[in-house]
């Protein structure tokens, strides 16, 4: 059962899918193989603060009846009905606790659940569980996660970056084949990049945000994070298109994006490298993998192209304005008498200010109150011109800088992050040398233009998983998949399978298994199903 | 733009109603006038004529039919509450005074 259920984790979920349909495994016996796994290596790993066991088994079993009674009923499953799926623990669900990370909502359950998870309810994907992550998303290594931090599945001593780190060991971990993050300035990309996993942050207003706890709102977007280009499309197509709950929500029909991952082609495409965002500063073998990647996509046809982006050297700057002012607003909402923890003070008159003082300095972490009293101070009166109004004006500047670059170029290409998985604990205490991780992601975010990380090879100085970010412009992000799916296969026919047949098998007795493309071990899967 | 001191982050602090230590005070003030440094040339990078953006897609005139939709009752609302009382929230003394 161990062999045939460590089998079973490493299919993608589009291979998961077609098994389920073909009736070669049960829901059951596949969620049952990935909750096996996460009790097997999450005590490692700390990727899940919230396991669903119970609930993500009856979906399944649910799936797995309806499929057998046949009729219209399972005609109409959904494709991915029966493939499990994790959700960050900054988007609400009925049912399971959601913490966004932090102790003030220790123990908190939501009345209701995000509009993302009453589609994956809809298309009948058991939830396994919710995902660690920096304290509300505030963090680009997830050690701000009030519950600990998670480890890095390609090397328990690093980083699996943030904030959706969580989200990116799990499914990097194969405790999960797919995953729900969010990107507020790189964090489903950044953790895909360091992870050697995919990640998505759709068009901003292409995904609904109804249930995600805002950190910024201007700059927050849901998305899928998976092991592959095409499991990314698939979940994309499912949490995608208009939703009237969230006002910020684009009313355009979603383009076929799973079309786009299996029909990818970069034949006379033209792929723009932007000067400002490799080189000095960013590590050898990310460059280096980089520039395989440019090779390769070359080969194939696309033509590359230079595009200079100059005024991304103050996309920084101007995000750690408009994030923590943003953030200082929608954490106001915490004070001790709505949801959450209520401290009171130890001395002194209880009043409403002093119960609110003392219940959001014991329920917020270090990051989160940085964020907060640098929010405030770039709205308080006298600096708020100076501050939040001139990063308004970058982001103006900013947009200006991706229409010349989309003027000349189909998509652009960079490296996701500067370098690969530091190791736990060696920038937590330089707040503004973890924020550095974000210069490659952010711009997309403070355009509001999708973007997708994938993985490009391992870096020759430490073995670790590099990223490679593809950028669309607005309302393009089948682009991201087209060119995502071509590089992807690529690069596999090179490394002769997934990058993740790399990474340590996490658990002693089982050694790594070969990659389930490989036609033999999926039939092996197959006859050792047991019933069906 | 003027450097940020501890008297700054106190009267932040207040403002954002964190409650703060010395330690903690000192501590931040520290960490704040390095961020502050290394985000100064924001307020330089755009001209006079530079519009600024709020919204990456601006969408204008959002509005829905006006029909009651889900609503949620005084008990579900009430479920995360650290303190509730006869179906209302429960705060303590809004005014420092007996």
């Amino acid at each position: 059962m161990t062999e045939n259920n460590s089998e079973l984790i490493r299919f993608t979920a589009a291979q998961l899918a077609d098994k389920l349909a073909a009736g070669e495994v049960t829901a059951v016996e596949v969620t049952q193989a990935y909750l096996d796994r996460i009790a097997a290596v999450d005590g490692k790993v700390n990727a899940f603060l919230h396991v669903n066991t119970e609930e993500a088994l009856a979906v399944a079993a649910e799936v797995d009846a309806i499929r057998a009674a046949g009729g219209a009923a399972a005609e109409e499953l959904h494709v991915l009905a029966g493939v499990p799926i994790a959700v960050k623990d900054l988007i609400v669900t009925i049912g399971q606790p959601t913490t966004a990370g932090s102790k003030i909502l220790e123990g908190w359950h939501s009345p209701y659940d995000a509009t993302v998870v009453e589609r994956l309810r809809a298309a009948k994907m058991p939830i396994l569980g919710k995902t660690n992550l920096d304290e509300f998303a505030m963090g680009s290594s997830t050690e701000h996660s009030a519950y600990g931090p998670t480890h890095n599945p390609w090397d328990l001593e690093r980083i699996p970056g943030g904030s959706g780190g969580g989200s990116a060991a799990a499914v990097a971990a194969f405790e999960a084949p797919l995953a729900l993050g969010t990107d507020t300035g790189g964090s489903i990309r950044q953790p895909g990049a360091v992870t050697g996993t995919v990640g998505v942050k759709p068009t901003y207003g292409g995904v609904s945000r109804y249930g995600a706890i805002a950190m910024a709102s201007s700059l927050d977007q849901i998305g899928p994070v998976s092991r592959t280009v095409l499991d990314s499309a698939l979940l994309h197509q499912v949490i995608g298109g208009h939703d009237p709950r969230d006002s910020t929500s684009l009313q355009d029909p979603l383009e076929d994006l799973v079309a786009a991952a299996r029909t990818g082609n970069v034949d006379g495409m033209k792929i723009g490298i932007i000067k400002a965002l490799h080189g000095e500063g960013y590590q050898a073998g990310v460059e280096n993998r980089f520039n395989e990647s440019l090779e390769l996509l070359k080969g194939a046809g696309a033509e590359i192209v230079e595009v200079s982006c100059p005024n991304f050297k103050y996309a920084l700057g101007a995000y750690y304005l408009i994030m923590p002012s943003e953030a200082s607003s929608n954490l106001a909402k915490f004070d001790g008498v709505r949801y959450g923890l209520r401290v009171l003070p130890e001395e002194g008159p209880l009043t409403i200010e002093r119960v609110m003082g003392a219940t959001r300095a014991a329920g917020f972490g270090d990051e989160v109150k940085r964020r907060i009293i640098l929010g405030t101070y770039a709205l308080s009166a006298g600096y708020y011109d100076a501050y939040y109004g001139s990063a308004q004006k970058v982001r103006t500047l900013i947009q200006r800088d991706f229409d010349a670059a989309f003027a000349k170029a189909d998509v652009l290409i960079s490296p996701t992050a500067p370098t690969t998985a530091f190791k736990l604990g060696e920038k937590l205490n330089d707040p503004l040398a973890m924020y550095l991780n974000d210069v490659a992601t952010i711009p997309a975010n403070m355009a509001g233009v999708p973007g997708l990380s994938l993985p490009g090879g391992l870096a020759d100085e430490d073995g670790l998983p590099v990223g490679i970010q593809l950028l669309a412009p607005a309302r393009q992000d089948a682009r991201l998949y087209r060119v995502g799916a071509v590089l992807e296969s690529l690069l596999e026919a090179q490394w002769g399978g997934p990058l993740l047949d790399k990474a340590p098998a996490l658990t002693d007795t089982a050694p790594a298994v070969p990659s389930p493309t490989d036609s033999s071990s999926a039939d092996a899967v197959a006859s050792h199903g047991g019933s069906h | 733009m003027a450097a940020i001191n501890r008297d700054d982050v106190a009267h932040l602090a207040r403002l954002a109603h964190i409650e703060m230590s010395a330690e903690e005070l000192d501590r931040m003030a520290g960490e704040l006038a390095v961020i502050v440094e290394s985000v100064k040339s924001v307020s330089e990078a755009a001209g006079e004529d530079v519009p600024a953006t709020s919204h990456p897609i601006p969408l204008t005139n959002v509005f829905r039919e006006d029909v009651v939709g889900h609503t949620f009752t005084a008990e579900q609302s009430l479920t995360g509450a650290p303190d509730a009382y006869e179906g209302r929230f429960k705060v303590p003394a809004i005014l420092d005074e007996d």
